[in-house]
């Protein structure tokens, strides 16, 4: 079983750590080679228009959306939310606003409430939100009102970083899911 | 309950700019062309590190219009730089929100013994620093981000590893070292005991590592990369450059493959002219910027 973590640029090396320590086998993903035979896919937080730049270069927009098309799990944080959504890569049925909570002055710390995780104290760095979303979009929870996590089929997103404090619960339940699905295939 | 400005979420920003290239630019129109070449972040100064060099005279703080207009015309976090122990222009740069603030040798210092106590603010810092003692007082001061001062508007990569090298060979060399002889370390590095038990322990600083200063060219960014910088500040090198856009590009390239010579050379490829740039080693002393910070 291998995870993808994309790491064209932003918080990509705290991800595959932490998934190492749970035992997943992790590749960096930089060109669409790199996507070949991957099991599960992390799109991590970092500068979305300087990730969105790097896709558009590396002509990766076009492998990502077969992956998840085939059923492939992929967690997308922060940027990663941007990402997926309908005004990036389009494989989401949201609108993210970015910097929604506002510059990084307004960054912050806050518990969420994660069904079959509970209580997550999770860090919102230049954090967007959902804005808008449609039918087949579950939203899993939500800070003042504006979504910050959702699932649609395989993809389940998070406006904050899981990978930033040493709390695993999200990333275990991720490997979960992708060795299920990578079982079952 | 909601907690702002904590040293996680300070060192939270460094951390999704770690794999970028952060531009020096100094108006809107220098912002954008950063923004859409793919810089993860932009520095807002009036002028870069080569100009101020040329002209002399006292370096400071940017005009708040400029920063809010580089604010206003990128999405992407814009930092600026204040004097060394300026504390009154960087209380003025968290007036305008900046996303970073870089206590810098490039401006010329406002304090020869004291650098700001950046625990005081909300706004996190990045420093510069030539060793690990240097970058460890600084991070006990509270920086969220150290970066390796190189020789700023030079264009000579020669001091960015000299000060790279010296900062990750350190690192390694604390690692060796027991527990008593810790104290000691910690005594010659004059820097704070915690923080260096953690580096021995961790192998790596608290905080993210980029590189600073000198880096003109793509192979220049994967050379620092390679050796342990996790992210790159380009300052004269892209506007001092006969084609920044595209040296702009091709820097972000080189920096996400900084692995893959091959991409590396690919991005190398017809940038036009270099920065016109100054040999570090033929600076006389009051040229150097690096010496500057305690």
């Amino acid at each position: 079983m291998v995870i993808g973590v994309l790491a064209l640029q932003g918080g990509f090396a705290a991800h595959a750590k932490l998934l190492r320590a749970l035992g997943a086998e992790v590749r960096e993903v930089r060109t669409p080679a790199d996507l070949l035979g991957i099991d599960g896919l992390v799109l991590p937080g970092g500068e979305s228009t300087t990730m969105s730049l790097g896709i558009e270069r590396e002509g990766l927009a076009e492998p990502l959306r077969e992956l998840v098309e085939r059923g492939t799990p992929v967690l997308g944080t922060c940027a990663g939310l941007i990402m997926l959504d309908s005004r990036h890569l389009g494989l989401m049925d949201t609108v993210a606003e970015r910097n929604a909570f506002g510059r990084q002055l307004h960054s912050f710390e806050a518990d969420v409430d994660l069904p079959e995780i509970g209580t997550f104290h999770a860090v919102f760095i230049r954090a967007p939100w959902i804005a808008e979303h449609g039918p087949a979009v579950e939203i899993l929870a939500e800070v003042d009102g504006h979504p910050v996590a959702a699932r649609q089929g395989p993809m389940l997103v998070v406006s904050f970083h899981p990978e930033l404090t040493g709390d695993t619960r999200l990333h275990e339940a991720f490997v979960r899911q992708v060795r299920a699905v990578a079982g079952a295939a | 309950m909601r907690d702002e400005a904590t040293f996680r979420v300070k060192a939270g920003l460094a951390e999704m700019l770690k794999g970028g290239v952060i531009m020096d630019v100094v108006d809107a129109e220098q912002a954008k062309i950063a923004e859409d070449a793919g810089a993860a972040a932009v520095m807002a100064l009036e002028r870069v590190p080569a100009d101020i060099r040329r002209d002399g005279g006292v370096a400071r703080m940017s005009d708040p219009l400029m920063i809010k207009g580089i604010q206003e015309a990128v999405t992407i976090p814009v930092m600026a730089k204040a004097r060394i122990g300026h504390f009154a222009e960087a209380q003025v740069l968290e007036a305008l929100e900046v996303d970073y603030i870089d206590e810098s040798e490039v401006l010329t210092p406002a304090d020869e013994a004291h650098h700001i106590d950046k625990w005081a603010f909300r706004i996190p810092f990045v420093c510069g620093a030539t060793n690990l003692g240097e970058a460890l007082r600084r991070i006990g001061e509270g920086a969220a981000m150290i970066r390796s001062k190189g020789e700023a508007g030079t264009g000579d990569i020669v001091e960015a590893v000299r000060h790279l090298r010296s900062i990750t060979g350190e690192i390694r060399r604390l690692g060796t070292l027991d527990e008593a002889e810790l104290f000691v370390a910690a005594k010659n590095l004059q820097s704070p005991y915690d923080v260096v038990r953690e580096v021995a322990r961790e192998g790596k600083l608290p905080v993210p590592l980029f590189c600073a200063g000198g880096i003109a060219t793509p192979a220049d960014a994967s050379l620092v990369m390679q050796l342990g910088a996790e992210s790159v500040f380009v300052g004269s090198g892209i506007f001092k450059s006969d084609d920044p856009a595209t040296r702009a590009r091709a820097i972000v390239e080189a920096t996400t493959h900084f692995a893959d010579a091959e991409r590396v050379a690919k991005a190398s490829e017809g940038l036009g002219k270099a920065m016109e740039s100054l040999e570090a080693r033929k600076l006389t002393e009051d040229q150097v910027l690096a010496t500057r910070g305690w």
